[in-house]
């Protein structure tokens, strides 16, 4: 019992009720600009049911809910070394055997292999669609991110600037927008693929050129205005792009070569299927690449760029080489998103979406291949139950204050994310280790 | 002479009549910025970074002086004389202590854990990233997803005119409040012990703290003060331009490009910088169309950047003002 008196614990036990009032306030009713109090009375004084089990005041529930993980926290913070030993004991087997390379192989196979057969497991349309429009489009956003703030150590805010491009330069070549297509009669979609993934490419060397000899916050900024102009510029030149009212109908793409013929219809699924290929060749190529004599000069230059430059790496080549690399993934799910969907609207394409791509790599783990496919799958699954059955008070905008929290969240308690790539973890350990001697008597007192 | 010449000439008449009007707007736009830069360069001189989250300040400001406005003025006709600047006063009292609450509450939460940890800064421009989305969409949640107008506390009419334009109330207020502002600001940084310990810790946080200086503290009162401000020209604009819960996002972005333009660190600097931007943005009107206000803005802050990083004045970390 005298772990829950000390200072330290009592402390806890504010910054404990604290977290809980928020989760209640962000799980709780909306309010409205009439009535601004009636989202905090909803969430603090009055009942409501939960999860269909029990109806009951939600201050009641929550402050339970606080106390006891108050308890929880301060006993495991105090005895759980012994308990934390224990699992780290039995995580320890499968932690070692996925480090055998046969172990990996298959593990990867059978992934591969449940996400080949999901489509025909899971039948329902809205998670046929939600597969490729929410997931898998993601993943895709998600591993290229990753090529530049995880690989290269370059924080993007407008990724979503190329995604844009690669849907607006779909709607291009096959003639959906009011400017005459690139070539002389409209191309089909499918063949887009190549083009887009070129331009924006090209554009991601325009872009970086000059910005990426900005230091990393100054270029988190540009990014950020970078992403917002392309928007400004679809929204309001209508005779290029449409405008806001979006593009004329985009075509389904269709393979006619020799033997090869296909067309991709109305369902979901043959889009999954495209996206999955794709997926697993950027897959392929990103970490070859992050084996390579390259991933080797982004890590030196995330690592120490000065360093880097002395040993005859050109920092600037390197970064523009990360930016327009992983841009090429995001114009290839332009494409997909542009072909799938008809019509692609200016209002998808928002500083939004950037942030929400940043979210699932931060949660899966920077610069770990593996942990932003799992952050995406998990987030863009969660997300798209919300969407699919939304618990009462929430509304769809609210997803975004969920990913704000979780990114400070993630900041705070693991910055490296769920699977972290073991490089970046030791570079975040040793740049917290690397001033700890002098820093506790520098910035003295104890933690929050 | 080219086409943008033929334009000109085509308009000479309305332009000189339009200049003045524009540079008064932009006057007033600018000082806002530049109320809202120093936030920025303020919290850039003693942690080394840019404090995403700063439009959230001011969009708790904003909210503040909402409400505040809506209590007091609520649908009835705007009060004139003492009355005015009495609630004037309260709005202004009400969004900074909004906005000093929302920044301590920001520097707690979001930058504190990873101070301690001395976590890379990628992790702190993430972690203010959050909190920057969090806060703006739990405002969209709790205060709804649509612009509102504010109440008037005083009644918008032209109190005089510069070379023929009109010069309306909205920004005879914000000239006002902007210099006592700015003022006060450079008076308590560059004179007062505070403004000395604030100093101290951005030249060399690890020297000032053997001279004594409490730097948790310093760095809390530094996010007041720049927190205040922001919060108080969040009042300000939401006076002029009603509420939204995404208000902060574009003025928050043109500050930063301020704060650059004059260099950041320095607090003079913020100032000026927020003024030309605010002139120039103004002016851009005959030039583009007002849609693309925000990308000339942009195109200002890049070419800042590339051409010369360190801005007008200059970056100065803990040199007076």
């Amino acid at each position: 019992m005298k772990v829950l008196f000390a200072k330290i614990a009592v402390r806890r036990l504010f910054v404990t009720i604290s977290v809980v009032a928020i989760i209640e306030l962000m799980t709780g009713p909306a309010g409205s600009n009439s009535a601004p109090v009636s989202g905090f009375k909803g969430s603090f004084v009055e009942s409501s049911s939960f999860f269909g089990l029990f109806r009951a005041q939600r201050w009641i529930v929550f402050f339970g809910l606080a106390l006891i993980a108050w308890v929880v926290a301060s006993f495991w913070i105090n005895q759980g070394t012994q308990i934390r030993s224990r699992v780290r004991q039995v995580i320890a087997v499968p932690r070692k055997a996925t480090e055998k390379s046969f172990v990996r192989r298959g593990a990867l196979a059978a992934l591969l292999f449940v996400a080949i057969i999901l489509p025909h497991v899971e039948t329902a349309p809205f998670w046929q669609a939600a597969m490729v429009e929410q997931i898998a489009v993601y993943v895709l956003l998600a591993i290229g991110l990753n090529v530049v703030v995880g690989f290269a150590g370059l924080l993007d805010l407008g990724f979503v600037a190329f995604y844009a491009i690669g849907a607006y330069t779909t709607a291009w070549v096959t003639g959906a927008l009011p400017t005459p297509a690139l070539f002389h009669h409209p191309l089909n979609p499918f063949w887009a693929i190549p083009i887009a993934i070129a331009i924006v490419m090209a554009a991601g060397v325009l872009l970086g050129a000059p910005t990426l000899r900005l230091r990393g916050d100054y270029l988190a900024i540009v990014t950020l205005g970078f992403g917002e102009i392309v928007t400004i510029f679809a929204n309001n030149l209508y005779g290029i792009t449409g405008g806001s009212l979006g593009t004329k109908q985009i075509p389904h793409p269709s393979l006619d070569v020799g033997p090869i013929k296909y067309h991709w219809g109305i369902t979901p699924v043959p889009y999954y299927y495209l996206t999955l290929v794709f997926v697993v060749l950027f897959i392929i190529v990103f970490s070859l690449l992050e084996r390579s004599r390259v991933g080797r000069s982004w890590t030196a230059i995330r690592e120490d760029e000065v360093a880097a430059e002395s040993v005859g790496i050109n920092p600037l080549k390197y970064k523009v080489m990360a930016f327009a690399i992983g841009a090429a993934s995001a114009g290839f799910a332009g494409v997909i998103t542009a072909s799938q969907l008809f019509f692609i609207f200016p209002s998808s394409f928002t500083l939004l979406f950037s942030i929400n791509i940043l979210v699932l790599v931060i949660l899966g783990g920077m610069g770990s291949i593996a942990g932003v496919v799992l952050g995406a799958v998990l987030i863009q699954t969660a997300s798209s139950y919300l969407l699919h059955s939304p618990p009462s008070g929430y509304q769809s905008q609210d997803l975004y204050m969920y990913l704000g929290a979780l990114l400070i969240v993630m900041m705070i308690f693991r910055p490296a994310g769920l699977i972290p790539s073991r490089r970046r973890k030791r570079e975040i350990m040793l740049a917290e280790v690397d001033h700890e001697g002098h820093l506790d008597e520098v910035l003295g007192g104890d933690d929050l | 002479m080219g086409a943008f010449g033929h334009y000109l000439l085509a308009h000479a008449v309305t332009l000189k009549h339009e200049f003045w009007q524009l540079f008064v707007g932009g006057v007033a736009n600018g000082l806002l910025y530049g109320m809202i830069a120093v936030g920025y360069t303020l919290v850039y001189g003693v942690l080394r970074l840019i404090n995403f989250a700063h439009s959230e300040i001011f969009m708790t400001g904003g909210f503040a002086g909402y409400f505040v406005l809506r209590a007091f003025v609520g649908s009835g006709a705007p009060p004139a004389g003492l009355a005015s600047i009495g609630l004037i006063f309260i709005g202004i009292l009400a969004g900074g202590t909004a906005g000093a609450v929302m920044a301590t509450v920001l520097e707690r939460v979001a930058y504190r854990p990873l101070r301690r940890r001395n976590a890379p800064k990628l992790a702190y421009l993430i972690s203010a990233i959050g909190a920057s989305y969090f806060l703006f969409n739990l405002a969209g949640k709790e205060f709804g997803h649509l612009p509102v107008s504010t109440p008037q506390p005083y009644i918008n009419h032209t109190v005089f005119h510069v070379f023929g334009a009109p010069v309306q109330m909205f920004f005879v207020i914000i000239f006002i409040v902007g210099l006592i502002m700015f003022v006060g600001l450079d008076r308590l940084i560059s004179k007062s012990r505070l403004g000395r310990g604030i100093r101290a810790v951005a030249q060399d946080a690890e020297t000032a703290s053997l001279m004594g200086v409490n730097i948790d503290r310093t760095i809390a009162i530094t996010f007041i003060v720049g927190g205040a401000l922001g919060g108080a020209a969040g009042f300000l604009f939401a006076m002029g331009y009603g509420v939204v819960y995404t208000m902060g996002f574009v003025p928050a972005l043109k500050a930063f490009t301020a704060a650059v333009l004059g260099g950041i660190g320095n607090l003079r600097g913020a100032m000026i910088g927020g003024l030309i931007l605010g002139i120039f943005e103004s002016l851009s009107v005959v030039v583009v169309q007002a849609a693309y206000i925000d990308v000339v803005a942009f195109g200002i802050l890049v070419l800042v950047l590339l051409v010369r990083p360190t801005g007008i004045l200059g970056e100065r970390l803990g040199r007076a003002a």
